[in-house]
């Protein structure tokens, strides 16, 4: 058996009565005392604290960073200003995903945050992919942290005028009480929100400050799924594999034009002009019984159209809903589908993505 | 570890039973049960009238993150089933042992005695 790893929070957890779970070889916290369902309205009211620190943090340096990158993935990294962030993909020669990512513009080259169970393989294709003409290196000490919700901004105010000024996917050196952090205006949950990167031997520090604060609550991995599903957003292993491209998973907008040279670009620009074979669609639950990752969609005639790739209950809108990767020509938004679960034919709507609207500061 | 009822006898899969009179037993989950399973959203219960063998799967709680079978603990036939619960699955996450999911009447009363009492349930959850 493997060891777990512990994040620099890991007894801050404990005390705040986490639930805590494996995952992605850590131990994480899958909801505190009050539980998920109270953890995610949380979030979308006040404002949600999440320990995001297994996620892998690297920095690319030097002055070709940008576009040994770019090299990598079908998005414009060359054309980010300093501070800027784009989200985008690590494509493989088929055009399917290796990992979603964010990458940041810094003075010195770029900051890039992988999934946690992607870490390994990111850093084996960095080391294969990325030339001399830059160096990278996983920052081992670092922690990260995310502030999301509508209060968030009142959090960040009180610490730092510099970072409540960002607009999202925008980022700056900031300290808060001293302590130095890299900090974002960006997120996972399609609130307005932060993201905090700070060293390790801080973090307990800071988190307690935050976690002091009269808005803010620990939300754990259960509600940040959630709150992630409610946003229409892809989750690495479910929406997102090394089989499907970023077109059919519905991320065409974070192609460059005119960027032709990325692994798997022959298949990507083909299904951009020509469409895809398959797309990734939202569904709204017409039941109480929760529709999940794995189930058969079907269509009124009983033929098997698709499956859904993550689904819960949805706290905000108090029924389940999920997302499903389905056949092309999709049916159009509106119409009626079942799910198989169990021996139920569960009907469910096609709806436009996201379930919640997004509200970020831009 | 919250005190576990001595009147209720327990089942390896996590539910509790409690025999009532004309051997009806009342099932439900176990307090440690629904913890490991977090908020519940959704309770799936047999029809009544049913007949279930002792270990067959006849209801499911989801929580959440996921979805957990329920096993009859005796043979018999579903006699009720606690219908609150489909609009409020959270009372079982408020006293897993008041809010009871479905009553079996017995074939049998000896499939009770395969059971654990709450000593032995305690200590396969304190593993």
């Amino acid at each position: 058996m493997t060891t777990l790893n512990q994040t620099p929070l890991y007894n801050l957890h404990l005390e705040l009565g986490a639930r805590m779970v494996p995952f992605a070889g850590y131990q994480m916290p899958v909801h505190y005392r009050k539980g998920t369902l109270h953890e995610h309205r949380h979030c979308r009211n006040y404002a949600g604290f999440f320990d995001i620190s297994h996620m892998g943090q690297y920095l690319i340096l030097g002055d070709s960073a940008a576009s040994e990158l770019e090299k990598l993935t079908p998005s414009d990294i060359t054309g980010l200003a300093p501070y800027q962030q784009r989200y985008t993909v690590l494509t493989n020669d088929n055009g399917g995903i290796i990992d979603d990512i964010v990458a940041t513009r810094l003075t010195s080259g770029l900051m890039v945050i992988v999934n946690a169970a992607c870490k390994d393989k990111d850093f084996e294709h960095f080391k294969v992919h990325l030339t001399d003409r830059c160096h990278f290196k996983e920052l081992n000490d670092q922690a990260l942290f995310a502030l999301q919700g509508p209060a968030a901004i009142a959090v960040i105010q009180k610490f730092s005028t510099t970072a409540a000024g960002l607009s999202f996917m925008h980022a700056c050196e900031a300290e808060i009480h001293d302590v130095k952090c890299t900090i974002s205006r960006s997120g996972y949950t399609g609130e307005d929100g932060f993201e905090i990167s700070v060293a390790s031997e801080q973090a307990e520090r800071l988190a307690r400050l935050l976690l002091a604060q009269e808005t803010v609550e620990a939300v754990g991995l259960g509600a940040r799924d959630s709150l992630r599903l409610e946003a229409g957003l892809c989750l690495y292993g479910h929406e997102l594999d090394e089989t499907i491209t970023p077109v059919e998973a519905g991320l065409r907008w974070l192609v460059k034009k005119g960027h032709t040279t990325f692994p798997g670009a022959g298949r990507i620009l083909a299904q951009l002009r020509q469409g895809t074979e398959k797309s990734r669609v939202g569904l709204l639950v017409e039941s109480k019984i929760p529709v999940r990752e794995g189930c058969i969609i079907t269509n009124e005639t009983g033929d098997a159209i698709g499956h859904v790739t993550s689904g819960g209950f949805s706290p905000s809108l108090g029924r389940p809903i999920a997302m499903a990767m389905l056949h092309n020509p999709a049916p159009d938004a509106g119409s009626i589908l079942y799910a198989r679960v169990r021996d139920h034919q569960v009907p469910v709507t096609l709806t436009e993505l996201p379930f919640i609207p997004h509200r970020y500061k831009r | 570890m919250s005190d576990l009822p001595e009147n209720l006898k327990y089942a390896k899969t996590h539910e509790w039973a409690l025999l009532e009179d004309d051997n009806t037993v009342r099932v439900g989950i176990t307090d440690f049960a629904q913890q490991e399973l977090g908020d519940l959203v959704y309770i799936e219960l047999p029809e009544p009238g049913r007949k279930v063998a002792a270990g067959e799967q006849c209801a499911v709680v989801e929580s959440v993150k996921t979805a957990s079978d329920l096993f009859s603990p005796v043979a018999g036939e579903i006699v009720a089933v606690n219908t609150a619960l489909t609009d409020e699955p959270e009372q079982v996450n408020d006293n897993a042992y008041q809010a009871w999911i479905f009553c079996v009447k017995a074939d049998d009363l000896s499939d009770l005695d395969s059971l654990m009492d709450a000593e032995a349930y305690g200590q396969l959850i304190e593993q």
